[in-house]
């Protein structure tokens, strides 16, 4: 069980590794978005210290969502997500293993870029291990979520397009308590509730997602 | 009177349920007695609603957008439920009729959804100040319900093949379904502006009699008007999805003749 687990995180990575400009786009897109932000509102200080935190998660809630379009989409078309559907192990096994997969080249960059984009919006120095916290217990939500997305709309040609629609509704709960733990960290108050919720959150999907995920994958391919 | 033929009772009656013949002929037998139902329910609480209750003591006549505002959030999320389980059992017990009621539901569970959160705005106006407050939680939720509602037609639409719209569709239907308890609580969770609960909660309803009796008439008429539109929706759907079957074809040759 583990075995299967481990090789297809392995596969994953070693494919995204391999076609790096794929990889790099939804972060180039993360960092593109978060700066011509100033542009459109105010590249007033105050202003961008107030709503720094707001971007920085919006832009990511918009680069999760791109990174795992193409998901399943490659393996659906060549057949081998077939085989892994045919195959002895747990289909929501294989999920998750891809999920992990995506979330480390994906989730994993999003925390080390957020905090230097952070201090250009002025955010206090002392903000951002609360800001990375926060980010590192909402990209597994994220990412299930998009997965779930990624899935239902994996036999469709125009299936980019309605991930957004699909799944954007849903990440309101993550949103909120994300923007709450990163105001309290830059007001320098006690942040432990809204971690909290953003844990149990990433529990619940992370346990309940890579299960709906493989239904959907098969039953997109049945 | 033992238990196993009650039981059998149960699964001929859960049998039949999935026969589009059975369900057509109850839809359209059940519709004129919702309809007439839900008309003079609709007409007395309107009536006694907004011409016999009292005024508010603080917010004056305004209040009276209740009898409409609180129906519709119900049915709403009501609705959304009902679309959820219906999918799930369409899922399940791969019932192709249970995926027809979903798919029934969807567009008046939109529509309740967008009534409530119209009839909110204009009720928020005078008494909050403001039409829409981006603040609040359960407005929020709400507008989201209606994304989600919004969500399920298009990716229904986007499938060729009905049986996988039908399958698809309906797991994202359940996950949805979260959203439906945080509308509940989030005036619970989150005191914003959105006032709290007023009929379901610890210690009785916290609204007088003369105001209470009149919106649980008009919560009975939009739940009988939700399930007349449904019944008529539900023929229309059977009908388009069994139009190659014989019964249907013998009910075209019938109304022609």
């Amino acid at each position: 069980m583990a075995d299967i687990f481990i090789c297809i995180l392995k596969r994953d990575l070693r494919l995204a590794f391999r076609r790096w400009s794929e990889l790099a786009t939804p972060l180039i897109f993360f960092v593109i978005i978060a700066s011509l932000f100033p542009l459109a509102a105010s590249p007033d200080e105050a202003q961008l210290r107030s709503t720094g935190a707001a971007v920085l998660w919006m832009s990511a809630l918009l680069s999760s969502l791109l990174a795992l379009d193409g998901l399943f989409r490659a393996d659906a078309e060549d057949g081998s997500m077939e085989q892994l559907i045919l195959g002895p192990a747990p289909l929501g096994l294989v999920v998750l293993a891809k999920i992990v997969a995506h979330w480390s080249v994906s989730g994993v960059p999003l925390l080390v870029l957020a905090p230097v984009l952070a201090l250009s919006f002025y955010l206090p120095l002392t903000a951002l291990p609360g800001l990375v916290a926060a980010l590192a217990l909402a990209t597994p939500t994220l990412s299930v979520l998009a997965a779930i997305g990624a899935a239902l709309t994996v036999s469709l040609r125009a299936g980019g397009t309605i991930i957004g629609l699909l799944i954007l509704p849903l990440t309101g709960p993550v949103l909120i308590f994300g923007t709450r733990a990163t105001e309290l960290a830059a007001l320098g108050e006690p942040l432990a509730g809204p971690l909290y919720l953003l844990a149990a959150l990433a529990v619940l999907s992370v346990s309940l997602g890579p299960v709906i995920t493989a239904a959907a994958v098969r039953t997109a391919l049945e | 009177m033992s238990a196993v033929p009650i039981r059998s009772r149960l699964w001929r009656a859960f049998h039949q349920l999935g026969s589009p013949p059975y369900v057509y002929r109850l839809a359209g037998r059940l519709a004129p007695w919702l309809g007439t139902m839900s008309c003079v329910l609709l007409a007395v609480g309107a009536f006694w609603g907004l011409v016999l209750a009292p005024p508010d003591y603080l917010q004056g006549d305004s209040f009276r957008i209740i009898y409409i505002h609180v129906p519709s959030a119900y049915l709403s999320m009501g609705g959304y439920v009902l679309m959820a389980v219906a999918a799930a059992i369409g899922y399940i017990w791969r019932m192709k009729l249970a995926h027809g009621v979903a798919v029934c539901v969807a567009p008046l569970g939109a529509w309740f959804t967008a009534l409530a959160l119209i009839t909110g705005g204009i009720w928020g106006k005078p008494t909050w100040g403001t039409y829409w407050e981006w603040g609040d939680a359960r407005l929020m939720f709400e507008l989201l319900l209606l994304f989600l509602f919004i969500g399920y037609m298009v990716l229904r639409m986007s499938f060729d093949e009905r049986d996988k719209a039908d399958r698809v569709s309906a797991l994202l239907a359940v996950v949805g379904v979260v959203n439906v308890p945080i509308i509940h609580y989030s005036v619970e969770w989150w005191t914003t502006l959105h006032q709290g609960p007023t009929l379901i909660r610890e210690g009785g309803p916290s609204i007088t009699m003369d105001m209470l009796i009149p919106l649980l008439i008009m919560l009975a008429g939009f739940s009988l008007f939700f399930g007349w539109l449904l019944c008529k929706r539900l023929q229309g759907e059977i009908l388009r999805r069994e139009s190659r079957t014989r019964w249907v074809r013998n009910l075209a040759a019938e109304a022609a003749a």
